[in-house]
Parts: structure tokens; sequence; C-alpha cells
């Protein structure tokens, strides 16, 4: 793994529930989170990838496999003496304290100096905006100031690692975009590597610097988003990061056949067999008939978005294909439902997965 | 109607029931209340306002010393179930599910279920050989009764308040460096205090006003208030018991009330 990683699990395992009936959240999972990135935990619900993050702060034990931080096994240390801090989805600040209270708790516990801790506070006040807001107790200030306190508490004793366990989903769509972009900055501006968990793709692809895709508790694929999207490893991960058709093919000397017939290009190195292309609605397009690789359909549906249109395709062989196609200055969108149309996939577009 | 759904108070006689409910609660309560500053010696006859009772209650020894005995006595037992109720509280909710829960809760819950005279001929005899064997005549043998039936009122509200209380809060203080009894100290402790408050003081009140284990257990020279109250009515009725019994109502209205404002600033 690399050196230059500040978190690495090693097959990490944990299983909950009775030794009668053991559920798996995590099996032999191995990742490398490194220094001052901003990487995130992708997944639907009960992937695993909450429970990665509660076993990186300390609130569960890793039932085999280990934790570094830093090089450092951590895996059964209790939470309070791991240099990391989590943001709750619920933000659980502590509502009997000052928003001033809530920042400076994690600084009190560690022992700080009275005039250092008003010193950070004061600091991380102003980092997340909330000055004016010090003395309100936490019921007093709207969801976006406490997920902004919560931040700003998490951040003050300067872990090594900050954990976001799902903190956008309980805020309505502005705010969540807005703070979409202040965790970016916050991320720059404290150079602190971030975790972040969240079943939102798009939240990934636009915050990440590299995501980890999970399900059935395990990764299928870590990278950038770039990567990501358009590189995905398997069909869950085409599926679930944005829209994905699928076409099922025969590889045969490096060319996939569709059922119908049609040829599709590939890029090479690919074994022979049945096999499953991926190709982005984005990249289906509109062919003139006769053309090399043109692919005869018909249109089963067309939707007008503004943008595109998502055209809804049936090819020869019956498989379903929706395509979005740019709309012109003059509103055209394209072909109507019941047009018999050629379509093509950009070049480099299709991607070859199992079957 | 209909779309308003069933409502008991809609029901026929329903205003009469209640009326008769709350009268057969608080007249007697009331009657006690107004004899207590009667004139007269008698308990049933009106002669007029006066204060005699309680300044023959003030002034009476005898009174003055079962009350300090019960106050002693009731402090030390609230104080005793409610830590203890706080730590079986923290040791039934902190935690996951366990094996033998219920059994935990039935057994802690166990004076609110076992008639009271049972226990108090257990402790009779139990305390009879500790005191043989011991010598020892005070108080604790009360105290340590008190706080056993008082533990189930104190985890009861503690219990229920915990419950209610997010676990997460706990979690966080401790990805915050907090040690388990910082933990405790600054977050779970001041969270659960309205449900310590009501706990101690259900305890108390219930120390305060129980008969039968006391008359049980109490060693010679040991009346608590209720147990003079009673050796008095049995020899004589008279005001100077309405007057004692309306002081202890009226510290338990006062007790409630505080309570009270102290729950509803907290939440």
């Amino acid at each position: 793994m690399s050196a230059d990683a500040i978190i690495e699990a090693k097959s990490v395992t944990k299983t909950f529930g009775g030794p009668a009936e053991p559920v798996v959240a995590l099996d032999h999972v191995s990742a490398a989170i490194l220094r001052n990135e901003f990487f995130t935990l992708l997944g639907p619900s009960g992937c695993g990838k909450t429970t990665l993050l509660r076993l990186i702060a300390g609130f569960e034990m890793p039932d085999s496999g280990e934790i570094r931080l830093d090089g450092e096994e951590i895996g059964h240390l209790p939470p309070n003496k791991r240099p990391v801090n989590t943001v709750f989805q619920s933000y659980a600040l502590f509502p009997h304290m000052t928003v001033r209270e809530n920042i400076g708790f994690g600084l009190l516990m560690q022992g700080r100096a009275q005039t250092e801790i008003r010193e950070i506070v004061d600091r991380m006040l102003e980092l997340v905006r909330m000055v004016e807001m010090a003395e309100r107790k936490t019921d007093q200030i709207s969801g976006g100031q406490q997920q902004r306190v919560a931040l700003a508490r998490a951040l003050a004793p300067q872990p090594k690692v900050l954990l976001l366990d799902e903190p956008l989903s309980a805020l309505d769509y502005k705010l969540r975009k807005e703070m979409q972009i202040e965790l970016k900055r916050l991320q720059h501006e404290t150079g602190i590597t971030f975790v972040f968990v969240t079943h939102d793709q798009e939240e990934a692809l636009t915050m990440s610097d590299r995501i980890a895709v999970m399900s059935n508790g395990k990764i299928n694929q870590i990278g950038s988003p770039r990567e990501i999207y358009t590189h995905p490893v398997n069909r869950f991960v085409a599926d679930f990061i944005g829209e994905t058709n699928f076409i099922e093919a025969q590889l045969e000397k490096g060319v996939a056949r569709l059922a119908g017939g049609a040829r599709v290009a590939i890029e090479t190195g690919h074994a022979d067999g049945a096999v499953t292309l991926a190709v982005r609605p984005e990249h289906v397009r509109i062919a003139t008939q006769g053309a090399q690789g043109a692919i005869p359909a018909t249109v089963a549906d067309s939707v007008y978005f503004g943008t595109d249109s998502h055209v809804y395709l049936a090819l020869d062989d019956g498989t379903e294909v929706v395509a979005r196609l740019g709309t012109d200055a003059s509103g055209h969108s394209g072909p109507e439902a019941g047009d018999k149309v050629f379509v093509d996939f950009a070049p480099g577009s299709v991607q070859v997965l199992e079957a | 109607m209909a779309e308003r759904g069933f409502s008991v108070s809609r029901l026929p006689g329903f205003s009469t029931v209640a009326v008769m409910v709350f009268v057969a609660l608080y007249l007697p309560i009331a009657m006690l209340v107004v004899f207590s500053f009667n004139s007269g010696t008698s308990v049933a006859i009106w002669e007029g306002v006066s204060l005699r009772w309680y300044v023959s209650a003030w002034a009476n020894e005898q009174v003055k010393e079962a009350t300090f005995r019960s106050l002693i006595i009731a402090s030390a037992a609230s104080i005793v179930a409610t830590t203890v109720a706080t730590m079986a509280a923290l040791g039934t909710t902190r935690r996951k599910a366990f094996k033998g829960q219920t059994l935990i809760y039935v057994m802690i819950n166990q004076p609110l279920m076992v008639p009271e005279i049972v226990t108090a001929v257990a402790l009779l005899i139990f305390f009879a050989t500790i005191k043989v064997a011991t010598g020892y005549q005070g108080l604790g043998y009360l105290i340590a009764a008190h706080s056993a039936f008082c533990i189930p009122f104190a985890y009861l509200p503690i219990r229920a308040r915990l419950e209610g209380m997010d676990y997460t809060l706990e979690t966080a203080a401790a990805d915050l460096y907090a040690t388990p009894w910082q933990t405790f100290r600054r977050v779970t402790l001041p969270l659960l205090m309205p449900g310590v408050i009501a706990g101690m003081m259900l305890s108390f009140v219930t120390s305060l006003d129980d008969v039968v284990i006391t008359l049980f257990v109490k060693s010679a020279g040991q009346d608590t208030l209720p147990t003079y109250m009673l050796a008095q009515i049995r020899r004589s009725v008279t005001s100077e018991v309405n007057a004692i019994s309306t002081v202890l109502l009226g510290l338990t209205v006062v007790m409630l009330t505080v309570f009270f404002l102290l729950t509803r600033k907290k939440d």
C-alpha cells in the first residue's frame, strides 16, 4: 500500500448479530486513504459504508483485520484515544451546551488551557461563519447552522482524519448544494483528510478526490470520480453511478456482436465469450443508415428535458436502450415515438463487463 | 363527530363520573386541611379558626424528633436509592440487549410487586438475626430497608429518561476525547438530571410516608412521623395529626411544583 496512506484498512471483517444469524457488514475489506484527500465511501444502504466509518472512529471493533492510522494499529483503541473526529448524521450536538461550549468540548477533554480553547473556538466560529451565534443554545439555531457547528466541533481538535457520516442528508436541496461547496472549502483550508459517507452518487462525484464504491460489505472499486464513471469495473458500479445501458453481447476475436447481429467496436484486450456492454445514455447517438456500426432501433418514447431529450429505444433484438440527445436552439427534440432510426455509440464509450 | 373519532369525554355521564372521582380524591384531604385549623378539640365539629394545633405540634418534642428521624431516613434512602437506580438504569439501557434482561427488570422492580407486608416480615426476621449478631440498634436498618423499596420508584423515571436520550450524544462525547467517566459526568448526567431529580423526589416521598415496613423494622424509640401519627390516632384522635398531615401535604406540593418547574426549564 502507498506510503502516503493515512488510513489503511487491511482485510477488515465485521459481523453483527449472534452466531446463529450473523450479518456480515464488512467482508475482508482493504483500502488505503491518502493524506489530505477527500475520500468518499459510496453505496446503497446496508453496503457497509457506515460500518467502515464507525470502525475507523472506534465505535465498533473489527472481528478481524487491521486498521492503521499513520502506520499505527488503532483497530482496538476506544474512540477517545483516536485522533479522528466525526460529524454525525444527526449532528449530535450537546443540547445543554452553547455553540461555543459544543465547539470547545473536544479541546476541553484534551486538557487544553482555557485561553487556548477560547482562541481556537473563535477561529472555528469564524471558519464556519457562526461568530454571532456563539452564545446560543443549539436548539436556537437552524439545521444548516447546527450542521456548521457540528463541523466546527469536529475540526476544532485538529484531528488527523475527519469522518463525515451522511452529514448533508437532513438538509434541503439548496442548503445541501451550499454545504457541498462549504465542505470542499473547509477541506482545502484545514488540509485535513476527509472521509465522507454517502449514498448520493452525484454528491460523491462532485466532491471527492477518490471514491470507494461499496456493496454487500465489499469494496467494488476505488478510483477518481472520472475513473469510476468512465471505467466501472462491474455491472453494480456502472449501474449505481449514473445511468447506464446494459447490452448483452458475444465477443469473437475482439469484436462484440449483439444478438441482432450488429457489431460494436470495443477496446482490445478482452477474452472471447459472453459479455455485457455498458454504454452511458449520453454516448448513444443517432447514426445514418448504412454507416459502420449503425444499429437499427425503434423509438418507444421520447421525453423532453430542456437541455436534452431522453429517447427510449428498442434495438432490433429487443434490448432497451436510453439515449440522451442534445436539443438545439429551435427546441427540436429529435426522433419521436414510433420512428425507425439507427444508433451507434461514441468511440471509446463502450465498457466491457463480465456477463 | 364521526370523523373526530371516539372520545371518552362524549360518553353519557362522563362529567358526573369525573366530578365524583375528584370529590372522592380531594374532599377528604380538603376536610383534613380545614379541620387542622379548628379551634376546638373535635375532628368532626367545627368551632372556629385557630392555629393552636400547629402550635401544639410544633411544641411537641416527640413530633419534632419523629419529623427529624423521618427526614434523615428519607434523605439517606432517596440518595442511596437514586444512586443505585441510576447505575441500574445505565446498566440496563446503555448496552446491547442481553439474555435475562427481563428478569433483571423484574428483580429491580420487585418491591412494587411483592406485598409490602411480606417484605416487612422478611426484613424483621433478617434484621433480627443481624441485631443479635452485631448488637447494632441504630437507624441503619430503617435506612437500608427504605433504600431497598425506594429503588424502583427512582429507577422507573430515570430509565424512562435514559431511553428517551439519544445515545449518539454519548458516542459523540467519546469521539471528542472524553473518557467514559467524563462522558457520564458532562453529557449523560446533565441530560439525565430531570429523571434523577424526579426519581429522588419520588423515593423521598415514598420513604417519608411508609408505615408498614417501618413498623416492622424499627427498634424501640425509632418512631418516624407516620408511625408516630398512627400511634397517636390509636390513643385519641386529635387535630394535631391533621396539622402535621397538612404540613406534609404542603411539603409534597412544594416539591412537586419545584420539580415541575425544573423539568420544564430543562427540556
